[in-house]
C-alpha cells in the first residue's frame, strides 16, 4: 500500500521518512553482543536489525590453498524477520546477500588468512561468519556487511592447547587488516539514493552494492534489480557510494 | 536465391511519423525499433516485423487446428499449441440444446479429438475462448496433424492461398492450416504434401520458393504418383 | 575453486596465451544447436564453452507462480562436472544459485515479458568447459538463444569480463587470469542502448581504474555484439 506513495515521493525528490537522498537512517553498532561467539556485532539501521556472529574452529585447508585459513559467510533469513521469508534452505536472495558480504571481505583481503595456519597444509583456522536477519525493514546488504566486518574486527582466536581448542578461552585477536564498508546505491528514474526503507526498496528499479576500503578503493560491486542502468550513470553511483562509505566508517 | 532483409531486436526501423505500430515493434522517443528477429514490413501506414521464429500467441479471430485436452462439465479445454489453453463452452461447441446436468459431453468431443475452430475471445491476460459456431469450424476425422513453426504459416498458405491450393491440387489431399502452426492432412499421398510443407517451413525466408515447390510437386506428378 | 600460480601473468606486455592486454580470445558462435528447444546457441571464448537454450513461452505450473499481467523469466546456470580441473559435484551450489539470479536480472530489463501474461520463458545455460569468464560467455549464448526463439526483446545482450593483473588492465580473462587477477569485472549490456544489465566486480581497484575498465568492457561488448549479429544474420538470411 505504501509503495505507491513511496514512489510518488521519490519522483518528487522526497522520502517517506523525510530523509535526504544521500542520508542513512540512524545507525547503531554494538559489538561483543554474543558471548558464545568468538566475535559478534549487532547492527541497527533504522528498524532493520541484524546480528553477525563469528565462530572459529580448527579445520582443514582447501586443497588449492593449503597455507590459508578458511572464511565462510552464511546468511539466514529467519521467518520472524519478514512475512516474505520462509523457512527451509536459503533462497536465492539469502545466497546472493551472503556472497556479496563474503566478497567485500574476501576481495579486500581483510581477513589475513595466511596468518590462520596451525599446521601448514593440514590444520588451519576456519572462520564462519553467520549473519542472522532479525528484522527486515530495508537495506539488508549494507546492514549485514557492516555487522560482519564489525564482528570480525572484534573477534578473538580460540585458545589452543596441544592442537585442541580450549573451550571458552581466547587468545590473540583475529588478524583483520582492513575495514571494507558496503553501500548500496538505489535508482528510481533519474534519482539516486542510499539506505532504502522497506517501502522504498520494493519500488527500486535497480541498485548497485559497492564495497569500499579505507583509502577509497573499491573491492566489490554487484548490480541488482530488474532494470538496466545507463552506462553514463555508473560513475555518479560509484561516487555516491565512496562518499557514504566514508561516513559509515566513522561510526565504527 | 536472393536473401530477404532480416532485422534483429533493437535494430531501428524508422522514425514513427504518425504511423501505426504493428506486430513485433516498439517505440522509443519517436523512433521505432524491432522487438524480434524477423523481416521488416515498413509501409506508409504501418511499421511491423514479421517474426521468423516463436511460439504461437493466440489472437482473436484466428482459426486454429486444436486437440481436445480435457472434458469438463460445461465444455472442453483445447490444446491450441500455445502457452495458453483455450476453453470451448458447450454453447459454442454444439448447435443443439444440451442438458449439462445429464449429458456426457464425450458424446460430442472426447479427449484427443481434433477440431478446427475459431478463437472468439482473447482477453488481455490471455484467457482464450474457442467457438465452432460458424460454417468452417468442424470436427476433423481420420487425418493426421503435423506442427510447423507458427510464424511460417503465412508462407505455407501463400498469397491469397496460392501455395496451399497448389499443394492440395497436386497431392489431392484435404489440408487445413491452422494459424497456430498445426496442420491437419488427410489423403493417400499425404507424405508428398508433408514434404512440401516442411520444405516451405525450412526455406520460408528465401526468394523463389513458389517455383521450387512447384517443381517439387511437378516431379511427384511426373513420376505418375 | 581456482588455483594460484607463481608465474608472471604478463611478460613484455603479452599475456601467457600470447594475447595483448585488450585482446579477446578466439570467439566462436553458432545458433540452433539444440533441436528440442525453441531457441538455442553455443558460444566459445577460447576454451570456455557455453550452451544456452530457451523453452517457451510456455504454461507455468504450479499456477500460483503465474503473474496475471506478465510472463516470468526463469534461468538456470549450471556447470558440467567435467568442465573444471577437479570434478564439480553435480547440481546447484551457492555460486550457481547467485549466478543464475544475476543472469536472470541481466535479461529481465531486456525482454517484453508483458506480451506473454501467465506464462514462463525457461532458459538454461550449461557450461561444458570452463576456462574463465563462464557467466559472460553464457550470457552471450543466451542472448542469441532468446532472439532465435522469437522472444520479443529491446536489444540483444552482449557481455564480457575485464580485469587487472600486475597493474595492467585486460579484457576477457581466462581461467588462470581469473584466479590470479587483482580484480575482475563482469559486464553485460544492451549494446545499442548503452544500458548496463549486469555488473559484478571483485578485487581491488581505484575509481579511475574502474572507470577505465568499464569503458574497455563497453568497447568489447560492442565488438561481441557485432559477432552475435553476424552469426544470427548469416544463419537466418539464407543463401545469398
Amino acid at each position: 500500500m505504501m509503495e505507491r506513495y513511496a514512489l510518488e515521493l521519490i519522483e518528487h525528490g522526497k522520502r517517506v521518512d523525510k530523509r535526504k537522498f544521500d542520508q542513512f537512517r540512524d545507525i547503531e553498532i554494538k559489538t561483543g553482543v554474543i558471548s558464545k561467539a568468538e566475535g559478534s556485532a549487532y547492527v541497527r539501521i533504522g528498524k532493520t536489525q541484524v546480528i553477525a556472529g563469528v565462530k572459529i574452529g580448527v579445520g582443514t585447508p582447501f586443497s588449492d590453498s593449503p597455507n590459508n585459513g578458511v572464511l565462510i559467510v552464511n546468511t539466514e533469513f529467519t521467518p520472524m524477520a519478514s512475512p516474505e521469508f520462509e523457512s527451509g534452505p536459503p533462497g536465492e536472495n539469502a545466497v546472493e546477500l551472503a556472497r556479496i558480504v563474503d566478497r567485500g571481505i574476501r576481495e579486500s583481503k581483510s581477513l589475513e588468512t595466511e596468518k590462520l595456519v596451525i599446521v601448514p597444509g593440514e590444520k588451519v583456522w576456519t572462520v564462519f561468519v553467520d549473519i542472522h536477519i532479525i528484522d527486515h525493514q530495508g537495506n539488508l546488504i549494507d546492514a549485514a556487511a557492516l555487522a560482519a566486518i564489525n564482528a570480525l574486527i572484534t573477534a578473538k582466536l580460540p585458545k589452543l592447547e596441544e592442537g585442541k581448542v580450549v573451550a571458552g578461552e581466547h587468545g590473540d585477536k583475529l588478524p583483520v587488516a582492513h575495514k571494507p564498508v558496503t553501500v548500496t546505491v538505489c535508482k528510481v528514474g533519474d534519482n539516486l539514493f542510499v539506505d532504502p526503507a522497506i517501502e522504498e526498496e520494493s519500488v527500486v528499479e535497480s541498485k548497485v552494492s559497492i564495497a569500499v576500503m579505507e583509502d577509497g578503493k573499491i573491492c566489490a560491486i554487484q548490480k541488482q534489480g530488474a532494470s538496466g542502468i545507463a552506462f553514463n550513470d555508473l560513475e555518479a553511483i560509484v561516487d555516491l557510494a565512496i562518499k557514504k562509505a566514508g561516513d559509515l566508517r566513522k561510526l565504527m | 536465391m536472393k536473401a530477404r532483409e532480416v532485422v534483429l531486436p533493437g535494430d531501428m526501423l524508422d522514425e514513427r511519423k504518425g504511423r501505426k505500430l504493428g506486430n513485433g515493434v516498439y517505440e522509443e522517443d519517436g523512433k521505432v525499433f524491432s522487438k524480434l528477429l524477423g523481416i521488416p514490413r515498413i509501409s506508409e501506414n504501418e511499421l511491423a516485423v514479421i517474426p521468423m521464429y516463436g511460439t504461437y500467441l493466440p489472437k482473436m479471430g484466428d482459426r486454429v487446428v486444436a486437440v481436445i485436452e480435457s472434458v469438463e462439465i460445461s465444455g472442453w479445454f483445447v490444446d491450441i499449441n500455445s502457452a495458453y489453453t483455450a476453453f470451448l463452452p458447450v454453447s459454442e461447441g454444439v448447435e443443439e440444446f444440451v442438458d449439462m446436468q445429464r449429458s456426457d459431453l464425450t458424446r460430442f468431443f472426447d479427449v484427443g479429438d481434433i477440431i478446427y475452430c475459431r478463437l472468439s475471445r482473447v482477453t488481455k491476460q490471455k484467457t482464450v475462448q474457442a467457438s465452432m459456431r460458424d460454417f468452417e469450424s468442424r470436427k476433423l476425422r481420420n487425418g493426421i496433424i503435423i506442427k510447423v513453426t507458427p510464424t511460417r504459416v503465412p508462407r505455407i498458405i501463400g498469397k491469397e492461398g496460392s501455395m496451399i491450393s497448389m499443394i492440395k491440387a497436386s497431392t489431392k489431399c484435404d489440408i487445413i492450416v491452422g494459424q497456430n502452426g498445426v496442420i491437419w492432412i488427410r489423403g493417400d499421398t499425404k507424405d508428398k504434401a508433408i514434404e512440401a510443407i516442411i520444405t516451405i517451413e525450412k526455406e520460408s525466408h528465401t526468394m523463389g520458393l513458389t517455383e521450387k515447390i512447384e517443381k517439387m510437386l511437378g516431379e511427384v506428378n511426373g513420376q505418375g504418383d | 575453486m581456482g588455483k594460484a600460480t607463481d608465474k608472471e601473468l604478463i611478460v613484455n606486455g603479452r599475456r601467457l596465451d600470447g594475447r595483448e592486454p585488450y585482446h579477446m580470445r578466439e570467439i566462436k558462435m553458432s545458433v540452433d544447436e539444440i533441436s528440442s528447444a525453441n531457441g538455442s546457441a553455443k558460444v566459445s571464448f577460447g576454451k570456455t564453452t557455453a550452451y544456452a537454450s530457451v523453452h517457451g513461452p510456455r504454461s507455468l505450473f504450479p499456477k500460483f507462480l503465474q503473474e496475471s499481467d506478465t510472463g516470468i523469466l526463469r534461468c538456470r546456470y549450471n556447470m558440467a562436472p567435467f568442465s573444471v580441473d577437479d570434478r564439480k559435484s553435480p547440481g546447484p551450489d551457492r555460486r550457481s544459485v547467485e549466478i543464475s539470479k544475476v543472469i536472470r536480472r541481466a535479461f529481465e530489463p531486456v525482454l517484453f515479458l508483458e506480451d506473454y501474461p501467465k506464462s514462463t520463458v525457461d532458459s538454461f545455460i550449461e557450461i561444458v568447459e570452463a576456462d574463465g569468464s563462464t557467466r559472460v560467455t553464457g550470457i552471450n549464448a543466451l542472448s542469441m538463444a532468446l532472439a532465435s526463439a522469437g522472444i520479443p526483446m529491446k536489444d540483444l545482450v552482449a557481455a564480457c569480463s575485464v580485469g587487472k593483473i600486475s597493474d595492467t588492465l585486460i579484457v576477457d580473462l581466462n581461467g588462470v587470469e581469473d584466479n590470479n587477477s587483482e580484480s575482475d569485472v563482469g559486464v553485460a549490456m544492451m549494446p545499442q542502448k548503452d544500458i548496463v544489465t549486469l555488473l559484478q566486480m571483485d578485487g581491488i581497484l581505484t575509481k579511475e581504474e574502474l572507470v577505465m575498465l568499464l569503458n574497455l568492457a563497453r568497447e568489447s561488448c560492442k565488438k561481441i555484439y557485432q559477432i552475435q549479429k553476424q552469426t544470427l544474420m548469416e544463419k537466418y538470411r539464407g543463401a545469398e
